[in-house]
């Protein structure tokens, strides 16, 4: 073996462990999270964790249900307006629309996604909270609110990854259904979309994990009461925004309160991610 | 009742396309919107002037300064750390147990909340590495934020490489690494550079990891280890805490230009690659 080859060898090895990294950075996430959120959760039992209603960390009570419920109600939302509006676009994109009119509409929903969430908050804050005080009564920061603003901010990925999984399917699906009669609608309705399907409900559930996630746009515009809301016009908390806004002074076992809220949401996230992974795979493999 | 299919296309066609039209126009809301409010608070004076006051008056200096140096660390550490699991992926191994263990890490990074990158950067680097609330632990943060990005786009890049030009190279009688740092990595800079540029929109743009990991601090920062304030994080508190609603829209509106750039950017570069290779 001369020089040449040895170092080849070592380059090699070094790849590896730098192309590890990505994994251990993952791990080395979990542990920390795990290690400072856990204990709490069983030293006051899980059952109380996770079903309790009451949010009073002064008070030693670490109720999260509220903030379950408020992650569910506002991601649940945001699917509503998000769903159709991304699934919209991606058809008009890919089969409604010119070249030259998706060289135009695609840069901008590129852009969407390159807004900082800051701003979609404070736009929330700036018009669309009014509005609703104004029309629909209540305090105007609500599940409503921050459902609208997650459903705007969700719309690039499920766009982006719907586009994607239409675009893959092979031409003579299209080409099959146009010249059996149909039209170019029931060719969309009857033979892409359900071609398409596990690369659409991969978007829906990355879209799904976007809007559980988000934290700095939901705080500025949910009202963060820590109570479960009983219409879509009550304020509401999200797991993430309890994080966010009881961070900056929390010690002791209120912090570990925060972190278990962290393994929570990390659970969540983590099995959702899996879910569009296995079902984004299994689109690629009925491809071949 | 059956609705004729044309009639129903015809319906059909004019509901997506206002749906899209909807988008569209929210996307242009925005961006006027803040643009016209943002826009006469900007000058000279408030990009050079530090603020004074918590932010009530004077500019966005320090800020600015914040956000470009904890961006441009993340990128110190991100961009070898993904550019080199890249190329590992590409060149270095065939697809097997390893590369799929690799691309889930990836995968499953790149879903994580930002909140809990904070959290993770909050235990380990702010309180037990005593690095503080500090440029040092925001950047690494962020890198670990943005790693994933880096990894998939440059992975494409290398991976739209024509295979002649590797085997013209080891012709030569190149070495592998000779091929991967001569020919490869040259032809797929524009891809890799696309990843980058993303990353630095998405780091200038977060909040919630950068405020528990950076801190708020609005002083220059002097070393690597001050407190410092990205332009995300002073817009949120001046909006929030309602200092100065005049400076809230002036930082969005330099935040907005920023994002706008980037993304003409991003998007130059990317057209430039694709017309290479195709």
């Amino acid at each position: 073996m001369n020089r040449l080859e040895r170092n080849d060898r070592l380059v090699r090895l070094a790849l590896l462990i730098v192309a590890l990294s990505a994994i251990s950075i993952l791990l080395v996430i979990t542990i920390f999270i795990f290690e400072q959120g856990t204990p709490i959760m069983f030293k006051y039992g899980l059952k109380s964790f996770l079903a309790g209603r009451e949010w009073y960390p002064s008070e030693k009570l670490f109720g999260l249900w509220p903030m379950i419920v408020g992650s569910l109600y506002v991601t649940l939302g945001a699917m509503g307006l998000g769903v159709p509006f991304g699934l919209a676009c991606a058809i008009v994109l890919t089969e409604f629309s010119s070249k030259r009119v998706r060289s135009v509409i695609k840069p901008v929903i590129e852009l969407l996604a390159g807004i900082p969430s800051v701003v979609y908050g404070f736009m929330g804050v700036i018009i669309l909270v009014p509005f609703i005080r104004e029309t629909l009564g209540g305090p105007g920061l609500s599940v409503l609110a921050a459902s609208i603003i997650l459903g705007i901010m969700i719309l690039p990925t499920i766009i982006s990854i719907s586009v994607d999984s239409l675009q893959a399917i092979p031409p003579s699906y299209r080409e099959g259904s146009i010249a059996l009669g149909a039209t170019k609608w029931q060719t969309v309705k009857m033979v892409l979309l359900p071609a398409a399907r596990s690369g659409i409900i991969a978007s829906i559930i990355l879209g799904m994990g976007r809007a559980i996630g988000e934290t700095m746009a939901v705080i500025m515009i949910a009202g963060n009461a820590a109570s479960v809301p009983h219409s879509i016009l009550d304020p509401v908390r999200t797991l993430t925004s309890n994080i966010a806004l009881e961070m900056g002074y929390a010690a002791g076992e209120h912090r570990q309160a925060l972190f278990a809220t962290g393994v929570i949401l990390f659970i969540i996230i983590m099995i959702l991610n899996t879910v569009a992974n296995v079902t984004a795979s299994r689109m690629k493999g009925t491809k071949r | 009742m059956r609705i004729n299919p044309r009639t129903e296309q015809k319906i059909v066609r004019v509901v997506l396309w206002a749906l899209t039209g909807i988008t569209v126009a929210i996307l242009f809301f925005i961006i006027a919107f803040i643009l016209r409010k943002g826009v006469p608070a900007l000058g000279w004076d408030f990009l050079t002037k530090n603020p004074v006051d918590m932010g009530k008056g004077g500019g966005i200096f320090s800020t600015v300064v914040g956000t470009i140096v904890l961006t441009a660390g993340a990128l110190v550490i991100a961009i070898p750390l993904g550019v080199g699991t890249a190329i590992y992926l590409t060149e270095y191994t065939w697809e097997g147990p390893v590369t799929r263990v690799i691309r889930f890490g990836a995968e499953c990074l790149a879903g994580i909340p930002s909140i809990i990158f904070g959290l993770f950067g909050f235990i380990l680097f702010v309180t037990k590495l005593k690095f503080g609330w500090s440029i040092l632990s925001g950047s690494l943060t962020l890198a670990f934020m943005v790693l994933p990005t880096i990894i998939r786009t440059s992975e494409e890049a290398i991976k739209s490489v024509p295979l002649v030009y590797r085997t013209v190279s080891f012709s030569l009688g190149s070495t592998k690494w000779q091929t991967v740092t001569r020919v490869v990595l040259p032809s797929a800079l524009p891809g890799v550079v696309t990843g980058v540029i993303l990353s630095v929109g998405r780091s200038i743009g977060e909040t919630a990891a950068v405020i528990f990991t950076a801190g708020s601090a609005l002083r220059l920062p002097t070393s690597l280890f001050s407190s410092s304030r990205t332009m995300s994080v002073h817009f949120y508190i001046l909006a929030r805490e309602g200092i100065s609603m005049p400076n809230a829209y002036g930082t969005a509106a330099v935040l907005i230009i920023a994002i706008l750039g980037i993304n003409l950017l991003t998007y130059y570069l990317m057209n430039r690659f694709i017309k290479k290779y195709s």
